[in-house]
C-alpha cells in the first residue's frame, strides 16, 4: 500500500484554496498565470520529478492527491500536464527544465526520422498554446518508442477549445528538431495512458467533491416556500444521490492511484485504472446533473461558478480513455479470461 | 466539519488473503461433495444446518468475538474476506449469517454474562439462529411506531403484539425483538421502546408463514399473545433503545453481502457472452465490473476504517445505497446484453434460471434492513442538511 505525506498535501490544499478559489473567479479576464507561478514557487509542479532531476521527489500518490485537491478547486492551469509530462520525460531519462508542459502524441501520431526530426499530427493536446514545452511520445524508424521534449514555439499549434473552454489543441510537428530525446520502452505510452486516466480520475473525483459542498451550502442558503431548499426531502435525497457519487469517486479514483503507486501486478493495474476511469467517469455525469438541478436557473449562468466544476466534469471524461473506450477493453479482458476468473481477479484487490 | 467524504486506502493483510484460499478450498469440497450447488438460485438464505456446523467448526462464525465466547479473535478484514466469499459461492448461510452479523455483536454488547456464555459458543457452533423483530403492520420504516407492547410482570416481561416480514422466524431459536414498554413523549417520539431476547419456543408465540412474490418462504408472521419474556433477557436501557446499534449499523450496512447478493448473475453473465462478446456486450461487462470493482473497494475502506475505530457513519451508508441499488440494475442490464444472444446458446437455460431469480428477487434488495429512502434520509443527516 503506498503512503502519501500529510504535510506536503497540507500545504498544497492551503495554496490550492488560496490561489484558485473558484468563487473569486469570473471567466477570461483574470490572470493564470500568477497561479501557475505560486505553484511553480512551491514546487507543486515538478512534484513527480526525482530530487536529482530536480524535482520534489514525491511519491506518485502524493501527486494523485494533489490532483484531487486541484480538482476540488476547479484549478484552470496545466499541472496535471506538467506532472504526466514531467513523469513520462523522466521515465526516459530525460532532464526536464522549469516551465508548463503538456504530453503529445499520446496515440502514435508523431514519428521520429532518420535524421532525428519529429514530424506529424497531435489532436486534444491539453493546453498545448499555453506550455513552454511538450513531452512528445512516439514511434521511431525501428519501430521503437520514443520521448522527445520540443519547444512549443516551434510547433504550429491550432487552437481548439474542449467543453470547459479549456485548450485542446491541434499540435502540428512538421520535421522538428527535439531539444532532447531518448529511446523509450514501447509500454510506455500504455502506462501514460494509464496514468492520465487516474489523473483525470482524480481530478473528477476532486471536482464532485467541490460540487457536493457547494450543493449543500447553496441548499442551505437558498430560500423557497418560506424555507432553505435543503429542507425539502426531494433536495435531500438529491444531495445523497450526489454524495454517493462523489464518495465512490473518491474511493475509485483513490484505489487505482494506490495500485498504480504500489506498482505490483500489471493485471490487477489494468483492472483498476479502468474501473476509476469508467466508473468516475459515469459518477461525474450523474454528480453534475444533480449539482446543476439543485442549484436552478443560477447555476446556468456564466456569472455562477458551478460550471467551472461542471463543464471540467464533463470534459475530462474524454481524456485518456472514455468510459466507453475503456469498458470494451475492460469486457474483451474479462472475457478471455472466463467466467471462473473474474471474481479471483476482483479479491485479489 | 460535515459532508466531507473520507476513504483510506485499505488492501486486505495477506492474513486474510491467506485465509481466503482456506475458504475457497472449503467451499470447492461441499460443491464437489454435492453440498449445495453454487449456480443455482438465491441460495444465501437457505437453511441448512449440517452446512452451518462445519462452518463453525472452521472457526468461521463469530470470528471477531472474544475467545471465552466461542470467538476466534480475528479481525473484522478477515470475517470481510469470509462474507465475500460465502456470498460469491451463493453458500447456504440463512442458519448462521443474522447472528454472525448483528445478533451476536448485539449480544455482546447488551447481554448479561449468563446469556453471553450460554448463547455465543452455540452461535459460534452453527448451531443457533437468530431472527430480528423490528417490522409491525403498523410499523415498517417507521420503526419508532412500533405498538408490540412488553409489560411488566413477576420476574420479567409480558409481550402481545404483532411482528412481520420476519425473515427465518420458523427456524430461529432465538429473536431480538423491539418492544414497546412506555409510550412515546412528547418531547421525543423516540422514546419508550426496549430491544429483548426472545426464546421463539416460549408459549404464547405463533409463528405463521408469507410466501413472497417467487414463492418462496423466507420471511413470517410473529404474534405474540401474552408471550413471557424474563428480566435477564432486556439487552441495553429500557425505554433507550434508540440509542443503541449505532456503529454496529455500520457494519451492517457496508458488508460484501449488500452488493454480492446476486453476483452470480454478472459471472453467469460473463459465461453466456463467451470468450469474444461483440462490442456491445464487451462495453456492458466492462462498465458493470468497474462498478463493482468500486463498490467493493470502497466497502473494503470502510471495513479498514472501522477495523481502525473510525466512524466511518455516513460512508457506510452510501455503500449500501450504491450497493443494493446496484444489484438491482443488475438484472434488468444482464437482460439486455443478452438480448441478441441464440436461445439454444451453450449456458443459456442455466442463466436465463437465474435472471428469473434475480429479477424477482431484486425489488426487497432496497427495502431490507433500511430502505433506500431511510439511508437517503440518513446520508443527508450527514451531510449536515438535518
Amino acid at each position: 500500500m503506498s503512503r502519501t505525506d500529510p504535510l506536503l498535501l497540507d500545504a498544497a490544499r492551503k495554496l490550492l484554496r488560496a490561489v484558485a478559489d473558484p468563487q473569486g473567479r469570473r471567466g477570461d479576464g483574470r490572470d493564470r498565470r500568477a497561479v501557475w507561478q505560486a505553484l511553480e514557487d512551491h514546487g507543486l509542479t515538478r512534484a513527480w520529478l526525482p530530487e536529482a532531476a530536480g524535482g520534489a521527489g514525491a511519491s506518485l500518490a502524493d501527486g494523485f492527491a494533489i490532483l484531487t485537491l486541484a480538482g476540488e478547486v476547479a484549478l484552470d492551469v496545466a499541472l496535471a500536464e506538467t506532472l504526466l509530462a514531467g513523469w513520462l520525460a523522466a521515465a526516459a531519462g530525460l532532464s526536464v527544465p522549469d516551465g508548463a508542459m503538456a504530453p503529445a502524441g499520446t496515440a502514435d501520431e508523431i514519428e521520429l526520422d532518420d535524421d532525428g526530426l519529429l514530424w506529424g499530427r497531435a489532436i486534444a493536446v491539453p493546453f498545448a498554446r499555453e506550455v513552454d514545452r511538450l513531452a512528445v511520445f512516439g514511434k521511431g524508424p525501428d519501430g521503437d518508442g520514443f520521448v522527445a521534449l520540443v519547444d512549443r514555439t516551434a510547433c504550429s499549434v491550432e487552437p481548439r477549445d474542449n467543453l470547459a473552454g479549456e485548450p485542446r489543441d491541434t499540435v502540428i510537428v512538421d520535421r522538428v528538431r527535439p531539444s532532447a530525446v531518448a529511446t523509450a520502452g514501447d509500454d510506455l505510452g500504455g502506462r501514460l495512458r494509464a496514468i492520465g486516466a487516474v489523473a483525470r480520475a482524480c481530478q473528477m473525483a476532486g471536482a464532485l467533491q467541490g460540487l457536493l459542498t457547494r450543493s449543500v451550502a447553496y441548499a442551505g442558503e437558498r430560500v423557497a416556500f418560506d424555507r432553505p431548499i435543503g429542507k425539502f426531502q426531494a433536495i435531500q435525497h438529491a444531495l445523497a444521490r450526489l454524495a454517493g457519487e462523489a464518495a465512490i469517486a473518491l474511493a475509485a479514483s483513490g484505489s487505482a492511484a494506490d495500485a498504480l503507486a504500489s506498482g505490483g501486478d500489471a493485471d490487477g493495474a489494468f483492472l483498476e485504472v479502468a474501473s476509476a476511469k469508467i466508473r468516475v467517469g459515469e459518477a461525474a455525469a450523474a454528480g453534475a446533473a444533480i449539482a446543476h438541478q439543485v442549484h436552478g436557473a443560477i447555476g446556468f449562468s456564466m456569472e455562477h461558478p458551478l460550471h467551472l466544476f461542471t463543464r471540467r466534469l464533463w470534459a475530462w471524461r474524454d481524456d485518456f480513455g472514455t468510459e466507453s473506450a475503456w469498458a470494451v477493453e475492460l469486457g474483451a479482458h474479462v472475457a478471455r479470461r472466463g467466467a471462473d476468473a473474474l471474481w479471483p481477479m476482483l479479491a485479489a484487490r | 466539519m460535515t459532508g466531507a467524504i473520507h476513504f483510506d486506502q485499505v488492501r486486505l493483510p495477506a492474513s486474510a488473503q491467506a485465509l481466503r484460499r482456506e475458504v475457497r478450498a472449503f467451499l470447492a469440497d461441499e460443491i464437489a461433495a454435492g453440498t449445495f450447488d453454487p449456480r443455482r438460485g438465491v441460495a444465501s438464505a437457505v437453511f441448512h444446518p449440517e452446512f452451518s456446523r462445519k462452518v463453525g467448526a472452521r472457526g468461521w462464525i463469530g470470528m471477531t468475538w472474544p475467545r471465552r465466547y466461542g470467538g476466534g479473535e480475528r479481525s473484522f478484514l478477515e470475517r470481510y474476506v469470509v462474507t465475500e466469499e460465502f456470498r460469491v459461492a451463493n453458500a447456504p448461510v440463512g442458519l448462521h449469517f443474522t447472528a454472525d452479523r448483528q445478533s451476536g455483536p448485539m449480544l455482546l454488547r447488551h447481554g448479561s454474562e449468563r446469556l453471553k456464555a450460554e448463547i455465543l459458543p452455540r452461535i459460534t457452533r452453527g448451531e443457533c439462529c437468530f431472527c430480528i423483530g423490528m417490522s409491525e403492520p403498523g410499523s415498517g420504516s417507521d420503526l419508532f411506531a412500533a405498538s408490540t407492547r412488553a409489560g411488566r410482570c413477576d420476574g420479567g416481561w409480558r409481550v402481545t403484539g404483532t411482528k412481520v416480514w420476519t425473515t427465518a422466524a420458523h427456524r430461529a431459536d432465538y429473536m431480538i425483538g423491539l418492544f414497546r414498554t412506555s409510550p412515546r413523549t412528547a418531547a421525543d417520539r423516540r422514546h419508550g421502546l426496549t430491544q429483548f431476547l426472545v426464546d421463539m419456543r416460549a408459549p404464547g408465540i405463533t409463528v405463521t408463514p408469507i410466501r413472497d412474490m417467487s414463492g418462496r418462504r423466507e420471511f413470517d408472521e410473529v404474534v405474540f399473545d401474552d408471550a413471557f419474556v424474563p428480566d435477564e433477557h432486556v439487552l441495553g436501557e429500557i425505554d433507550l433503545a434508540w440509542k443503541q446499534a449505532t456503529s454496529e449499523l455500520a457494519y451492517e450496512r457496508s458488508g460484501p453481502e449488500r452488493f454480492l447478493e446476486t453476483s452470480y448473475l454478472l459471472f453467469e453473465l460473463v459465461r453466456v457472452l463467451g470468450d469474444r462478446p461483440d462490442v456491445r456486450a464487451a462495453e456492458g461487462i466492462g462498465r458493470l465490473v468497474a462498478q463493482l470493482h468500486a463498490l467493493r473497494r470502497m466497502s473494503v475502506s470502510v471495513a479498514g476504517m472501522l477495523e481502525a475505530g473510525q466512524e466511518p457513519t455516513l460512508e457506510g451508508s452510501i455503500v449500501k445505497d450504491l450497493g443494493t441499488t446496484w444489484q438491482q440494475t443488475l438484472p434488468p442490464r444482464a437482460r439486455d446484453l443478452t438480448a441478441f444472444l441464440d436461445p439454444a446458446a451453450p449456458g443459456r437455460e442455466v442463466f436465463d434460471a437465474l435472471l428469473d431469480y434475480a429479477t424477482l428477487a431484486a425489488p426487497k434488495l432496497t427495502i431490507q434492513g433500511g430502505t433506500t429512502e431511510i439511508l437517503r434520509g440518513i446520508i443527508a443527516r450527514g451531510l449536515g442538511l438535518r
